[in-house]
């Protein structure tokens, strides 16, 4: 029977390490590598210029790279829906190939087209490559919930086998045997589209600083690795004012992209800490950036609302102000804060900012000092940041504004305090805002403060050439603390003086993360394995593969959404909508504090929902009340009777509570 | 019904003392005869015929809309829904579409508290945003409250300082209608907002037996001689939250006269408004006094200075419990926090100069024995010397926030060994907190 392979590229741009293009490539007749494209779409879309330019670029050397193999790449216009059928009936298609995609809409999009390649009789053949772990399997690991602590996810991590082997590139043998002519018209028909047919203008367009594409991502990253082993501390490096600029040696967008594997940057990070210390197992921090994005997939994956406020369940409900004016001044470096406004700037020039960066602008925007969602942030960042993942960037983005994940709000970067540290001389200010170049250090992040004659030598007047600051900074952290306080002790139920107590610590079975020792195969004393048993364990054993058949939870997407929700347990999860901010009540505290426990006084017969994690659901609370529900949990697994008791004596104890507190608690309202 | 309690719209004032006696019968009644129950055919249920007491339980638990729905079903729910119990509580939430993501409280519902329920509202709270119509939405309600007898009373404002655009003249007259009819005010939160001297005098005047709480941080009409008013006469007071420039030596003393009860909280906002502003000093004897007539009160006090701004504090003993530098605070300052805050039970430092605290937080540690909770935001600290800080402290730190970049690793430890050795001293698993890197 004759193999006509189609291979659909999404990411995963580039030929080395992508299995899935090996399964095309494996026994068939015909291979054709496709991207598809609305260029319609293209246009309309929320996705900046330097995105844009830097995804053709990735196709053009991809397109490049087939030639060298005798191959093109085609490049269809239309949506996948109405593509696919075209192309299975003119190529006579018998398999599909493309890379998994974890993310919600992927899945979806995914799923139908798996759906409409079965109508059409064609095999599908879908790999794991852009995640280093099979992430439901990580799911699965901790009790069939996302972690929601980077800890916990490190634990989790740290007791899988280590990630799969990349593959080697493909080769010109391979591509030999299914080798077909290229027909003449195919520039006409395939070629990949310029900016200007997407809708773009390019006159007085500045080069990229961040090139697309595979082979630049190669090069970058032996120098990357090279440059570890200059520094010679292969772990964590210090942030000075050269890390606030592109390097050469940035990988980020390239891993965006899928130009380069993430399994490559992790073997080869692997091997050289290993080279260097003497074959000592390398800690997890090494792969840091690595696991943070694997660790924001995983808690994406199976909710499709991760990118907003509403709906999310593990998002925090907080009362952000809507100020389309203060968000411009933010989104366009106009905000008077020169510190600010410069790495907008790099942003929206570039494409690309450092993560410390990241977080200050993150913060100003939210919780620091404006108050506006983190939805709008993200957005910006959507269409300006080359490294933007769905994923990845509304997970840090509710992570830096304090909307999930647990993390303590006074850790607020200010807008002239935390540039002038990073870079004492302003040198990055003056390249992004050279009408500030002549104003002297000490006034550089502050220039409001600079008396009129210093501003004037500086031919710089604030107010006049540079805006004023748009908000004053220690009045809006005041305020901006006390909103994050209110919230937060509305979340956890904490009604005490401790700023730091009032956020709900969750202590996902706090197990110290190891070494990778820990992790079974190939230890560090493993023969390499030669490329033919990679191929062939990545081919055989993959545990990530799902042929011929959509992703396991494609099938009851509600219900996974389900017990996410449940499962989650967090205070924040719990509630879902607006409530945690919209109830609080002098009477509150006498009822029981989470829903899994007010389940249990409700409904006569435990719900299995509120049993998957019992540790977790209680160790927000104060101790007492934790106690109780412990026992609580612990009694709806054994027989009724006893639950019943509990649960009166439960209410009992809270009856003397709440009439105690009456009084007590009208006052606690108001703190 | 499983539904999340507030989990939907219109889930204000759910809430009002629960009558377990009644859920506890029903329980009982269920496991008693549970066959007897099964056996009964499911239409002779009368659900109509609920205890009314039963069904004042079930409507507790439901979210405002879901009453609302259920108040029309039958006669019996309606007079249920209509129950003063319900009401006794309610949370206004005014927030308008163009700048709030949140819902509002509906404007029908607002009314008909106002015409049936305003004499059964006792804890009342307005979340208002950032619009001005919207505190002037809330100050239009206050102001028809006129036959309620409020015990609490809360104006918040969720995302900028709304009341403060309100003519002050308005927002005054509709917040003194409920001081003149309420004659039994014992909370009231007021941050942010234009409240005056003269209204406070109203206040005090017929509410002075029941006042317990007052919260009026960054009220930038009062003036020392207001809140002096309010101490002199309010003898019941226990909770107190001001600026400091309200804060005088005559206001300890009268807090901590003879008919005063014991303070529990005093919160203390310091803010300057522009660089370089002078702060005055309080006497250590005033603070003694205070300490001698409330030996547990807490003293909690936010910074929000600029460096050169600390001049006028920490240079006598101050019994300050917990205490938080919203923005950078020097080395020198910390220090002498290790010296004269004996009582100290949280500091939070969100951020300081170049140089590392090291001495600072071995001294804080040395000092302060009933330091239970730290946090640390832009600041350096060497590993070794944050060792030492955890060893000195040990158990009784059970808040410990550090950001990974705070901790600068030296001969002695890695930031991969820091966690080992600090969660030994601590009894417990710590890590410092981390940013992500993306």
């Amino acid at each position: 029977m004759v193999v006509n392979s189609v291979h659909w590229f999404r990411k995963g741009l580039r030929l080395h390490d992508n299995p899935a293009l090996q399964e095309a490539l494996n026994g068939a007749d015909t291979v054709r590598c496709v991207y598809i494209l609305d260029p319609w779409f293209a246009g309309a879309a929320n996705v900046g210029i330097n995105r844009w330019r830097f995804l053709l670029e990735a196709l053009e050397d991809l397109d490049c790279s087939l030639k060298k193999l005798n191959s093109r790449l085609f490049v269809v216009r239309g949506q996948p829906t109405e593509v696919f059928p075209r192309l299975f009936k003119e190529w006579n298609v018998t398999r599909l190939t493309f890379e998994y995609d974890p993310e919600p809409y992927g899945k979806e999009r995914d799923g139908a087209i798996i759906k409409m390649a079965q109508e059409f009789g064609v095999e599908t053949v879908v790999r794991n490559s852009h995640t280093l772990y099979n992430l439901d399997r990580i799911i699965e690991m901790n009790n069939n919930s996302p972690p929601l602590t980077f800890k916990r996810f490190q634990t989790i991590v740290s007791r899988l086998e280590l990630p799969r082997r990349p593959l080697p590139a493909i080769t010109q043998q391979q591509m030999e045997s299914c080798q077909r002519k290229i027909g003449d018209n195919h520039d006409q028909l395939y070629s990949i589209p310029s900016l200007e047919e997407l809708g773009f203008r390019t006159e007085r367009l500045p080069p990229a600083v961040w090139r697309g594409g595979e082979s630049e991502a190669l090069d970058r990253l032996s120098k990357h690795l090279d440059k570890k082993v200059w520094v010679a501390s292969v772990e964590h490096t210090r942030v000075n004012k050269c890390s606030l600029y592109a390097s050469p040696t940035g990988l980020s967008p390239y891993l965006r992209f899928g130009c380069l594997s993430c399994r490559v940057l992790y073997y080869n990070l692997r091997e050289l800490y290993m080279k260097l210390r003497k074959r000592c197992s390398p800690p997890l921090s090494l792969f840091g950036q690595l696991l943070w994005r694997e660790f924001f997939y995983t808690a994406a994956t199976n909710n499709p609302n991760f990118d907003r406020m509403e709906g999310n369940p593990i998002c925090v409900q907080i009362p952000w102000d809507q100020n389309p004016e203060a968000l411009a001044k933010w989104a366009e470096g106009r905000t008077g804060f020169p510190w600010i406004d410069a790495i907008m700037t790099q942003l929206r020039q570039e494409g690309w900012i450092h993560h410390l960066a990241r977080h200050a602008v993150a913060c100003f925007l939210t919780r620091g000092d404006l108050w506006i969602s983190w939805v709008s942030g993200m957005k910006v960042f959507e269409e300006l940041l080359l490294d933007a993942d769905w994923s990845v960037n509304a997970g840090s983005w509710m992570w830096l504004s304090c909307s999930a994940f647990f993390q303590q709000f006074f850790h607020c970067y200010c807008p002239v305090g935390f540039g002038r540290r990073t870079d004492p001389s302003g040198d990055y200010i003056r390249r992004y805002i050279p009408i500030l170049k002549d104003f002297p250090n000490r006034y550089i992040y502050e220039p409001w403060n600079a008396p009129e004659s210093v501003q004037k030598a500086a031919n710089c007047v604030v107010g006049v050439d540079y805006p004023k600051p748009m908000v004053n900074h220690a009045e809006s952290s005041r305020l901006n603390i006390e909103r994050m306080k209110q919230v937060y002790q509305q979340l956890s139920h904490y009604r005490g003086l401790s700023l730091l107590a009032s956020v709900p610590t969750i202590q996902e079975e706090a197990e110290p993360p190891m070494t990778d020792e820990s992790q079974t195969s190939s230890g560090p004393d493993s023969p390499h394995r030669d490329p033919a048993d990679d191929e062939a364990a990545g081919s055989s054993t993959v545990p990530d593969s799902s042929t011929s058949a959509p992703p396991q939870d494609k099938e009851d997407p509600a219900h996974c959404c389900h017990s996410h929700q449940v499962s989650a347990h967090s205070p924040c999860t719990s509630t879902g909508s607006p409530a945690p901010l919209s109830c609080h009540s002098p009477h509150d505290r006498s009822k029981p504090s989470s829903p899994s426990s007010s389940c249990h006084t409700m409904s006569p017969s435990p719900s299995p929902s509120t049993q998957t994690s019992p540790r977790r659901s209680s160790s927000s609370r104060k101790e007492r009340r934790s106690q109780r529900q412990k026992a609580r949990h612990a009694c709806s697994s054994s027989a009724r009777e006893n639950k019943r008791e509990v649960e009166e004596e439960r209410m009992e104890e809270e009856v003397e509570d709440s009439e105690e507190r009456m009084e007590e608690e009208a006052a606690e309202q108001l703190q | 019904m499983k539904r999340v309690k507030g989990g939907e719209e219109g889930s204000n004032g759910c809430c009002s003392k629960s009558s377990p006696e009644a859920c506890k019968k029903v329980r009982k009644e269920l496991s008693e005869a549970p066959e007897a129950v099964l056996a009964r055919d499911a239409s002779e249920y009368d659900w109509s015929r609920l205890p009314q007491e039963l069904l004042l339980h079930i409507f507790q638990y439901l979210p405002l809309l879901d009453r609302a729905y259920a108040s029309q079903v039958c006669r019996g729910w309606n007079q249920a829904f209509h129950m003063p119990e319900l009401w006794r509580c309610f949370e206004f939430e005014l927030n308008q579409p163009a700048s709030s993501y949140l819902k509002a409280t509906h404007p029908d519902l607002i009314k008909q508290i106002i015409k049936r329920h305003s004499n059964h509202l006792q804890y009342v709270s307005f979340k208002v945003d950032s619009s001005t119509e919207s505190a002037e939405a809330a100050c239009d309600i206050l102001s028809q409250l006129v036959n309620c007898s409020l015990k609490t009373l809360g104006l918040i404002s969720t995302a900028r300082p709304s009341f403060m655009e309100v003519p002050k003249s308005h927002f005054i007259s509709a917040l003194t209608v409920v001081f003149v009819n309420s004659k039994s005010l014992s909370s009231l939160k007021i941050d942010d907002t234009p409240v005056d001297d003269p209204s406070l005098k109203v206040l005090v005047a017929n509410n002075s037996d029941t006042l317990k709480l007052l919260k009026m941080s960054s009220c930038p009409h009062v003036s020392p001689a207001g809140i002096l008013c309010v101490a002199d006469q309010c003898h019941g007071l226990r909770e107190l939250a001001l600026n400091y420039h309200l804060l005088s030596d005559e206001l300890l003393l009268a807090l901590s006269s003879e008919k005063h009860v014991h303070l529990e909280h005093l919160r203390i906002d310091v803010v300057s408004e522009n660089p370089g502003q002078h702060f005055h000093t309080i006497k250590k004897s005033s603070w003694d006094a205070m300490v001698r007539h409330s030996p547990k009160f807490n003293l909690v006090m936010y910074f929000f200075l600029y460096e050169d701004e600390f001049g006028p504090f920490f240079n006598e003993e101050i019994p300050v419990t917990h205490l938080y530098f919203g923005r950078s605070v020097s080395k020198e300052v910390l220090g002498r926090v290790g010296l004269h805050c004996p009582r100290l039970v949280e500091l939070v430092v969100c951020a300081n100069g170049l140089r590392p605290l090291d001495e600072e937080l071995i001294r804080i540690a040395k000092h302060c024995t009933q330091l239970s909770a730290i946090g640390l935001g832009e600041c350096e600290v060497s590993c070794s010397a944050f060792v030492e800080f955890v060893k000195m402290c040990g158990r009784r730190l059970s808040q410990l926030s550090i950001m990974e970049e705070v901790l600068i690793p030296d001969h002695k430890y890695s930031l991969d060994e820091i966690h080992w050795e600090v969660s030994k001293h601590l009894g417990r698993v710590w890590f410092p907190d981390m940013m992500p890197t993306w």
